[in-house]
């Protein structure tokens, strides 16, 4: 790993500092390219908020930082290294932790079981499970976020989609995360879970993690981003800090800005009249009236013909 | 009320109670032992199949497996003049590398393990009975019985031994041990968390980091031992193998699984539960006989404790859920 000498930090002497950082990131599915000269971000105690609609590039930039796709162009840094990630193993060894829109949680297993997947607390010899400090350490780390079950042995599909995406979170934080990559947490919730996690991610932010929030929802992002990218057919349209930009400014780029108002054009020019003015339909054009021209049985046109 | 095993208990329970009632031999304590071995030669390999199958997958080429352990075992002796132990050994490595070989294809090609092990289901039995045939001209083996290592591998594998009144063979004490030691790795070790979880959902246990392929090759082989357990203790009960034997037992190490309360789907189950579901089949054979009903309608019994077991342990699972 070759030490980040030529590209210096991008906030010398300032508050924050880099933790992971997308250099002109680009990746090819063969002829596809998902995702093209990507910059991006990632400091510590920031919520970088990533917007795009669907087919932005939004999964493959994800797949990209959890390791489970490698990039193949431009360059990505972790801790200052420029890193590319062959399993998502390697990925959480050096901190970056995903929490997916499917949560990454299996239904059938207790709530201790899911939280200490992957990280069980053993003792003894034999490698026993230490299930009391398991179900201990469970118990408070989820209590401190806020969220109370009196019976950790349920099974996790019996909570509520916002207590899942909680615990989720929950998990990567106290395995040392020092980013977390939110995939869409809102998407599937009502508007009272919604706040629910997005406290959760104000939480993560002043824990000073570094938070990567994907979202298509630009309302939720502006409550707690730091820094706004939005992506577009694999490309970064824009990237703006929040002193920048207003809510509506965001929510019309979201929308498609420019893109937005052709296509209201381009929709008024498809059905005039329905888009037309009053004044110009009392006019000129008259409706349609009468009997229309259909074919008859021999094939030639009219029976009978329009008025004109 | 939470455990996967209660339907299976409720089940055992019933099963007990009504051939203790009915069928007067049942209640005799030697008759204990007879019960046990029955439900062990099912039982052996419901370990290994229960915990494959919370491990999310199947396997079909049980039943022919613990034969091609046994022949190889008996073949490899008889055909070199080896001792006895050297065809164990050999039918060990053959039984781990057939579980292996469906572990390694499965998480290869992504195929659904009902059919990665049907082939070798099928291979296995054309196999057993191609090679026999070559090596002996026959359809079974020739009796190692005389050979070197014989007596000290049936002590190991074959032996019979007496508590009280009670009879028990070498087989049912190999299950027992195996149940609690399949037991204690699935509940109280890693591994086990991540065979609950490679079960549940495999994208999300490749997420946080559990070695998924690992796993799941890992139960195959396991499964692969459990055959080759089975395979040992039937070449030395009887000194020979019927190279068609196995084909139709598959099913039954799966229906004990079912009936302890594995998920067809995976991700949830009990050995204890296939230990017990196990015990089902072994007084529900028994008991027929003992009881004088025309053992032709075993199968037809099998099933309808199968369906039963399945409506107790869904209604029990809904019961726990919605607490």
């Amino acid at each position: 790993m070759s030490p980040r000498t030529e590209t210096a930090p991008t906030h010398v002497g300032g508050a924050t500092t880099s933790i992971l950082e997308m250099r002109e990131c680009g990746k090819n599915y063969g002829n596809v390219s998902a995702l093209r000269g990507v910059t991006l971000n990632v400091r510590q105690g920031e919520v970088t908020c990533v917007l795009g609609d669907n087919g932005a590039g939004k999964s493959t930039l994800i797949k990209i930082m959890a390791g489970l796709h490698d990039y193949n162009a431009g360059e990505m840094f972790v801790n200052g290294e420029l890193r590319h990630f062959s399993s998502p193993r390697e990925s959480l060894a050096s901190g970056i932790a995903t929490v997916y829109q499917d949560l990454a949680l299996a239904p059938l297993m207790s709530v201790w079981r899911n939280f200490f997947l992957g990280n069980e607390i053993k003792k003894g010899f034999l490698g026993t499970l230490d299930v009391p400090q398991m179900k201990k350490v469970c118990g408070e780390e989820l209590t401190k976020m806020g969220i109370v079950i009196p019976d950790l042995d349920r099974p996790i599909g019996a909570l509520s989609g916002g207590q899942k995406q909680c615990i989720a979170i929950a998990r990567a934080i106290y395995f040392g995360a020092k980013v977390i990559i939110l995939d869409e947490p809102t998407a599937a919730l009502g508007v009272k879970q919604s706040g629910v996690v997005l406290k959760y991610i104000v939480k993560a932010r002043d824990a000073g993690l570094g938070v990567v929030f994907i979202t298509h929802n630009p309302h939720h992002a502006y409550l707690v981003g730091n820094h706004f990218v939005i992506l577009k057919l694999g490309r970064v349209v824009l990237d703006a800090h929040r002193d920048e930009i207003s809510l509506d400014e965001l929510t019309a780029e979201m929308a498609g800005g420019k893109e937005l108002a052709d296509l209201s054009h381009e929709l008024r020019a498809a059905d005039p009249g329905k888009v037309v003015e009053p004044h110009t339909v009392t006019g000129g054009i008259d409706a349609p009236s009468g009997v229309l021209p259909r074919v008859g049985e021999d094939g030639r046109e009219g029976v009978g013909t329009p008025r004109s | 009320m939470a455990r996967p095993e209660i339907g299976a208990l409720i089940g055992a329970v019933v099963v007990l109670v009504l051939f203790l009632v009915v069928a007067p031999p049942f209640r005799n304590l030697g008759n204990v032992g007879t019960v046990l071995y029955g439900s062990a030669l099912i039982g052996i390999m419901a370990v290994g199949v229960s915990l494959l199958m919370i491990g999310g997958e199947f396997d079909l080429s049980t039943g022919v497996a613990a034969t091609t352990s046994g022949l190889t075992a008996a073949l490899v002796a008889w055909n070199f003049g080896l001792n006895v132990w050297v065809g164990v050994l050999v039918a060990l490595l053959v039984s781990l590398a057939i579980g292996a070989f469906n572990g390694w294809l499965l998480v290869t090609t992504g195929l659904p393990s009902f059919l990665v092990t049907l082939g070798t289901f099928f291979v296995l039995r054309g196999a057993n009975l191609g090679i026999t045939r070559n090596v002996t001209e026959n359809v079974a083996t020739t009796s190692i019985a005389d050979m070197d290592g014989w007596d000290s591998a049936q002590a190991v594998f074959a032996t019979t031994f007496k508590i009280g009144p009670v009879s028990i063979k070498m087989l049912v004490l190999f299950w027992i041990v195996l149940t609690v030691v399949a037991a204690y790795v699935l509940l109280r070790t890693r591994v086990g968390n991540w065979i609950l979880a490679v079960g549940g959902d495999d994208a999300a246990a490749r997420a946080v980091g559990v070695p998924v392929r690992a796993v799941k090759i890992g139960l195959f082989m396991f499964v692969g031992f459990c055959a080759w357990m089975l395979g040992m203790h039937l070449l030395f009960e009887f000194s020979v193998v019927q190279s068609g034997e196995g084909v139709g037992k598959e099913f039954i190490f799966i229906i004990a699984a079912v009936v302890g309360g594995c998920l067809l789907t995976g991700g949830y189950g009990s050995v204890v539960g296939a230990a017990i579901g196990a015990l089902v089949f072994g007084m529900t054979q028994l008991g027929i006989n003992y009881a004088g009903w025309n053992p032709d309608w075993f199968f037809s019994f099998l099933g309808v404790m199968l369906l039963l077991a399945c409506i107790v342990n869904l209604y029990v699972k809904k019961k726990a859920d919605a607490r």
